[in-house]
């Protein structure tokens, strides 16, 4: 357990500020990481809320609990919240904080002080969220803020498009931050291929954070321009082109999807071959695939927009970017089952996180390709098959292999083990909840349900309804997840600094870690996922 | 072992500037969107372009540029002041890059008030009754030029910034990566005018 130095709980740094203040006030990667925590992982229950209500008003033909435009004002601060306060930031803002000065021998982030200051900016963008919801009217534009209606809507667009502008500064400082980490205080023995996977794939997903957000942030400093001063540059009548509006959102729009996904596939790539005592299947193919997502990724925004007017040619070339995307996403995949192969499974909560990840992101992987191609797309084009396919991804995805990352490093980060036997009831529900949840609305979409409505058509009732239901169970098992991880902080067993098994550097170290996460110079090896020693410890 | 106090004392130059390149990137971004709809528009509507270029006033435009190209010398003048270690003459240089930076803007204010006067505006009658095109160009005038006019207000805080703090604490490392990093923002803001210049004032 921790050393005579005490851990990074104990030791306040800078160490002039104690009480809230050496919180408030700390540079400290590891603080930044759990402040993080604490406000993202509230974000998401309030979304996960907001996402339930409108469950149970689909779950019944007719107004249920609420009317159209409460409803609206719910799916656009359900997504604005889920995407912007949770998705985006979750697994680099609290994983990569914590973990990527750790995976690569550093004491701290390069820019410590930048580091807090980011998250002020993300607490100041969600506080203009909230205040966007008590002033004017909520928006009720959707996440996505499409002119004209953006332009025109009463309600108070204005403030939710600067608070997310303002999360876009955010998550873009942050990405800086670890790109400027990562080439300055790699330990100098620590050659590029001997980096772990999450700190690569943060890495990556940094350069797309830093390249794609300003486009977003232009996006919507233009809307904010146009309902000040009304210069017509989205208006129609006035020569304005409103599908350049969509081009733009989407050019950053897309490539954050894969600032959602590559960390979470780092998560994998960390937990697979831990529990399975093996190397990595294929290092160098897992970190080429997350480059070579993070540049075809950025090239493949126009498939949102097959629907919006675009000439065959562009369509087809978007149509086969995207389905360029689905190989290297297929190539992790299939080494991650490699990993697998022929290893020793030693079965925890973690492990079963990845596995219902490499399950539920290959089905969202695959509709995705659906979507992507030109002729289907047509057919399911804004129905419910398009929010059944990007939650697989984004929650199946993002949101399973977060929990993963939760329970993996639960006792590095706070020194205690949670119930493993609750974790996995949790785990379950979650899995079987989500099931149920989102596999009918790909059939309502299918049968052409549109998505975004607040009322339909009594045949697809049942299968509203059967989603309903899948909901609470979902919402069950988090809370039952979230309760168990809690609990644990009062009256978890003390973790050991290496619980697991691992190969990678913060096994190394005290769990928690100190507060210069290494007592002394850690010892880089030659390749991060060397087994041998585990193997003969734990067998 | 490399710890959080030998960090704070010791600053390493190439990180920092390391980090504002990427920063400066990221600018190129934004800047590149505003390009990327002067593209698509340019070729919607290039007649109306054309003429709208023409009621820009050319001679303001180019004396602007002029203005800035000597600031950035000015300021490329003043990182080797601070590195050949002359506190007085990086902080006259300095001074004379914030002045040039201030003509600019006044240059600017001044054109834009023209422009106001003669009824050409965001949202104003006379480009809304206008061809459309001639709304467009006008808006995207309005749009660019105001947000490099923004980078050219916090390029000359960042400068007046490290020039206070040359003043006060002379040339040291700290000063001098400090320096550097606000020429280095200072450049970018002067090679942007320099496309912003030609697809406002001179197109063809």
């Amino acid at each position: 357990m921790s050393t005579h130095h005490g851990s990074f709980f104990e030791n306040p740094s800078p160490a002039r500020f104690t009480g809230v203040g050496s919180w408030l006030l700390t540079t400290d990667h590891k603080r930044i990481a759990i402040l993080y925590l604490y406000s993202i992982v509230s974000w998401f229950i309030l979304a996960m809320i907001m996402g339930i209500l409108i469950r149970v008003e689909l779950m019944f033909v007719g107004e249920t609990i609420m009317g159209s435009q409460t409803y609206n004002a719910l799916f656009t601060l359900h997504g604005v919240i889920m995407i912007f306060l949770f998705v985006i930031p979750g697994i680099p803002a609290i994983f990569g904080n914590f973990l990527l000065p750790i995976h690569i021998g550093a004491a701290d982030v390069f820019f410590p002080k930048l580091n807090l200051f980011s998250w002020y900016l993300y607490m100041a963008g969600g506080a203009l969220a909230i205040a966007s919801l008590f002033s004017n009217g909520p928006p009720d534009t959707g996440w996505t803020f499409y002119v004209p209606f953006s332009l025109s809507s009463q309600t108070n667009v204005s403030l939710t498009v600067t608070a997310a502008f303002i999360l876009g500064m955010s998550s873009m400082l942050t990405g800086i931050n670890f790109i400027t980490t990562v080439h300055r205080l790699k330990a100098p023995k620590m050659g590029w291929f001997k980096m772990p996977l999450f700190a690569w794939s943060v890495y990556a997903t940094s350069w797309v954070q830093v390249l794609a957000t300003p486009i977003i942030s232009l996006t919507f400093l233009l809307v904010l321009i146009e309902r000040f001063f009304g210069t017509g540059l989205f208006d129609p009548n006035r020569g304005g082109d409103p599908i350049l509006y969509q081009h733009l959102f989407w050019m950053y729009s897309h490539p954050a999807v894969y600032i959602m996904i590559l960390p979470a596939m780092g998560i994998i790539s960390e937990i697979i071959p831990v529990f399975s005592r093996k190397s990595i299947f294929g290092y160098k193919a897992i970190v080429i695939s997350s480059l070579a997502i993070a540049i075809a990724g950025s090239l493949v925004w126009a498939h949102h927009m097959y629907t919006s007017g675009m000439s065959d040619v562009a369509v087809f070339v978007f149509s086969l970017l995207t389905f360029v995307v689905a190989i290297p996403s297929a190539v992790k995949v299939f080494s991650w089952i490699a990993t697998m192969h022929k290893g020793s499974i030693l079965m925890t909560p973690p492990l079963f996180f990845a596995l219902c990840f490499i399950y539920l992101f290959s089905v969202g992987g695959l509709t995705g390709l659906v979507l992507g191609a030109a002729g289907p797309n047509i057919h399911v084009h804004d129905t419910h098959f398009v929010v059944a396919h990007f939650h697989f991804v984004m929650f199946g995805g993002t949101g399973f292999a977060f929990f993963g990352g939760l329970h993996f490093w639960w006792p590095k980060i706070f020194g205690r083990m949670y119930r493993f036997k609750t974790a996995y009831i949790s785990a379950v529900l979650i899995a079987v909840g989500f099931v149920f949840h989102y596999i009918p609305m790909f059939i309502l979409g299918l049968s052409g349900m549109p998505r975004r409505y607040h009322d339909y058509l009594p045949r697809f009732e049942t299968g509203n309804f059967l989603a309903g239901i899948g909901g609470f169970v979902m919402v069950a098992g988090i809370s039952l997840m979230f309760f168990n991880l809690f609990v644990s902080l009062k009256n978890g067993e003390k973790a050991a600094a290496d619980p697991w098994g691992g190969t990678t550097l913060e096994w190394s170290t005290a769990s928690p870690p100190p507060v210069h996460n290494f007592e002394s110079k850690p010892e880089i090896k030659s390749y991060p996922y060397d087994f041998s020693d585990v193997y003969k410890k734990f067998n | 072992m490399k710890g959080r106090d030998t960090m704070e004392t010791h600053t390493d130059a190439a990180g920092i500037k390391l980090g504002m390149w990427i920063f400066l990137f990221s600018e190129i971004m934004l800047f590149g969107g505003l390009f990327v709809l002067y593209a698509v528009y340019l070729t919607t509507f290039t007649p109306d372009f054309v003429a709208g270029g023409k009621q820009l006033d050319l001679s303001a435009g180019a004396i602007n540029t002029i203005i800035l190209l000597i600031s950035s010398f000015t300021m490329a003048a003043s990182v080797t002041a601070m590195r050949r270690e002359t506190k007085k003459k990086a902080l006259v240089l300095l001074g004379l890059t914030l002045f040039f930076g201030a003509l600019f803007l006044f240059n600017k204010y001044v054109e834009w008030g023209h422009k106001i006067e003669a009824g050409i505006y965001p949202n104003s009658p006379s480009l809304a009754a206008g061809p459309p095109g001639a709304n467009i160009f006008f808006a995207l005038y309005y749009i660019i030029t105001g947000l490099h006019g923004l980078h050219v207000i916090i390029g000359m805080i960042v400068i007046g910034f490290g020039a206070a703090k040359v003043a006060m604490r002379g040339v040291s490392t700290r000063t001098h990566t400090l320096v550097e990093n606000s020429g280095l923002y200072w450049h970018l803001v002067d090679m942007i005018w320099i496309f912003v210049f030609p697809l406002f004032y001179l197109v063809i």
